[in-house]
């Protein structure tokens, strides 16, 4: 008694009627999981980003066994993993490298998402998950750039430990409290280390889990932005559009992961450190207390916002206060509700006052900090920002795609320029292109109502090959 | 008339222990954050890290700045030439902050001058930017750098914050405030004491 009824024979059968779960969920999410059948390559980096996930908590494993949280140390032994110990520059470089494919990937899967909209109704949190999961990587990356306690790694953490300075009031004693000493040192070292091997890497998996489990209930979006689950067969009950995702898509991704390795490893043995892109040359330098770098940058996957950060000076607040004023003015004059109308009003003013007026203005470094933020977690707003009356890029108005393209180009220049010394020009060019990436995103709910929408099919566009 | 199945109803009479059982166990969770949070904060080593330094400004060549040590940062000495001194002046209307008023890194009092320093010809600051914690460069001569333009003094590299020769910001850079002055006194025409400014 007790037993499950199992349709299986043999072992597979002993195992399955007291431990069900185990082919149910094979199923579930594998077997009889029904994909759309039209996706594209964009629909891969999902796929490798798991991948890429799993290559880095290996060879993290491995590096542990070598590594010493210790700022008298830690230097000395990754050089010593790079050059004693048997194989270890391959696995030292495998996760340095990794750590830039594994935002690659998660940069073009979010655009992904931007292209088809597949943040929408009902997939809000399945990208509010992936969200948190890139928060958590950005956590991860900052961490571990702490260890190998090189010059970049010991004046990064000082620049980033101290953003969190810039908080009125309790910024000080947070920046502290973050360091667990007054400098940068080995209280701090010990801590990123605990925060990189364990404490976020289990966050990191509990949220990936989280992040698969709610897209299989509502099922995947695809490059037409069609419900696929609208239209069933009527005898079997499965979505007429949809293949079960083993063996069809197991295939096709590890078609594109065999391209993908190709690409990681050619850099890996060819260019590990990418000109200075993916390690930077002062980190094979010793952490110096006393002479940081001439120029100190994050590494690339950071630079866009670090850009925003530095853009953000004294005469720019003037611009941000009548952005500020223009855009609760917008949304003054588009909402109907009384109270929300003033409510914008007044949330805008008491921003401006903050922002610009003498003796009550916070520092324009705190208001760098708050825009850097608000440029990162302005991704979790994407589902209630897009308005579109369809999701994919295929049935909107041709000049939403270019938008699309121009909000690329600033992110990838403000990136760029987050790589260089700071100058004038591509400072005043940064102040721009901040505020053009703020309005790509706040203006998004109207924007992306407008314009001449094409009708969208009911069944997926697909040609069989 | 219908009875309730004593094994369907509710015990009301356990309510109130559930309640209060729940929380105190709510509490004794909150306090065990404490020890967790407290092992976070520095440690008593790291505080008595503290200890003044002294420095002998006796070997230092006009023009030229040294750096101690203190508390884990650096503290530089700039001995300041006359032409150094006098560049001052210049930059005084170009400075955010000329009299060294705010109160973030408060200046001493005995270096809330023009020169920010007991003695005009030593300036003794910490070699931290006051924006996110790089290393200035400097002191750079006049035209040596472009962020500077015609002044000489210190330029962060990191974000592009350009200080004078009396560590004073420029105006509509990302940094708020001057370079921070620690306490200091002397103790001799050439020895300083840096961490402590206590009279006698």
């Amino acid at each position: 008694m007790g037993l499950h009824k199992t349709e299986f024979k043999g072992l597979m059968g002993w195992i399955d009627a007291r431990m069900p779960t185990l082919m149910s969920e094979y199923k579930k999410h594998l077997s009889e999981y029904y994909a759309p059948k039209n996706f594209n390559v964009w629909y891969v980096f999902g796929g490798l980003a798991i991948t890429a996930l799993v290559l880095q908590i290996l060879t993290g494993i491995f590096l542990t066994m070598n590594y010493k949280p210790d700022a008298a140390h830690a230097f000395a032994s990754v050089e010593y993993i790079m050059r004693e110990v048997p194989g270890g520059w391959f696995i030292r470089y495998m996760h340095s490298t990794g750590a830039s494919f594994f935002f690659i990937v998660v940069y073009l899967h979010m655009f992904r998402a931007l292209l088809y909209g597949s943040y929408r109704k009902p997939r809000e949190l399945v990208w509010i998950f992936g969200c948190l999961i890139f928060l958590c990587l950005m956590g991860e990356a900052f961490f571990g750039y702490l260890l190998p306690w090189g010059q970049m790694s010991y004046w990064g953490a000082q620049v980033i430990v101290n953003l969190f300075g810039a908080i009125p009031l309790i910024g000080p004693d947070l920046s502290v409290f973050i360091r667990g000493d007054y400098v940068i040192g080995d209280a701090t070292l010990n801590r990123f280390f605990a925060f990189h091997v364990i404490a976020i890497p289990l966050v990191l998996l509990g949220l990936v889990v989280a992040h698969i489990l709610a897209l299989h209930d509502v099922g995947s979006n695809n490059p037409d932005g069609i419900e696929i689950k609208d239209t069933l067969d009527p005898k079997t009950g499965r979505p007429l559009d949809g293949i079960p995702f083993h063996p069809y898509y197991t295939v096709h991704d590890i078609y594109w992961l065999s391209l993908f390795l190709i690409a990681f490893f050619a850099v890996l043995f060819l260019a590990p450190e990418m000109g200075g892109y993916f390690l930077e040359w002062n980190n094979f330098i010793p952490a110096d207390p006393f002479q940081g770098p001439p120029h100190i940058a994050p590494v690339w996957y950071f630079t866009p916002f670090y850009s925003i950060l530095r853009a953000t000076t004294e005469y720019f607040m003037w611009f941000l206060a009548a952005g500020t004023i223009a855009y609760a003015l917008l949304v003054y004059f588009s909402l109907k509700n009384t109270l929300a109308r003033l409510a914008a009003l007044a949330i805008a003013l008491v921003l401006v006052v903050f922002m610009v007026v003498p003796v009550l203005k916070l520092d324009p470094k705190f208001w760098g900090v708050v825009l850097m933020g608000i440029s990162v977690l302005i991704f979790f707003g994407l589902p209630w920002l897009d308005q579109s009356p369809v999701k994919s890029i295929r049935y909107r108005p041709g000049w939403h795609f270019w938008l699309l393209v121009a909000f690329v180009v600033v992110f990838v220049v403000l990136g760029y320029f987050g790589t260089q010394p700071p100058e004038d020009t591509r400072n005043l060019i940064s102040q721009v292109f901040t505020l053009l990436y703020l309005a790509f995103f706040l203006l998004m709910p109207w924007w992306s109502r407008m314009g001449e929408f094409k009708p969208v099919p009911a069944r997926v566009s697909f040609a069989a090959h | 008339m219908s009875t309730v199945d004593p094994n369907d109803a509710v015990d009301e009479s356990r309510r109130s222990a559930l309640i209060l059982t729940s929380l105190a166990g709510g509490a004794g969770a909150v306090a065990l954050a404490v020890p967790f949070m407290a092992s976070l904060t520095p440690s008593e080593r790291a505080k008595a890290a503290g200890a003044p330094v002294t420095a002998d400004l006796s070997q230092l060549a006009p023009g030229e700045r040294m750096t101690v040590e203190w508390r884990g940062k650096p503290v530089w000495i700039v001995r300041r030439t006359p032409e150094m001194l006098e560049s001052l002046k210049k930059t005084e209307g170009e400075v955010a902050d000329p009299q060294s008023t705010r109160t973030a890194f408060p200046t001493p009092p005995y270096a809330k001058n023009e020169y920010r320093s007991i003695k005009p010809e030593y300036f003794i600051a910490i070699g931290i930017c006051s924006h996110l914690g790089c290393n200035p460069l400097g002191p750079l001569a006049a035209g040596t750098a472009a962020p500077l333009g015609n002044a000489p003094g210190f330029l962060c590299p990191c974000h592009g914050s350009t200080f004078d020769l009396a560590g004073r910001v420029f105006k509509n850079k990302p940094a708020p405030d001057n370079l921070e002055v620690p306490p200091h006194k002397y103790l001799s025409d050439t020895v300083v004491l840096i961490g402590d400014d206590s009279k006698a």
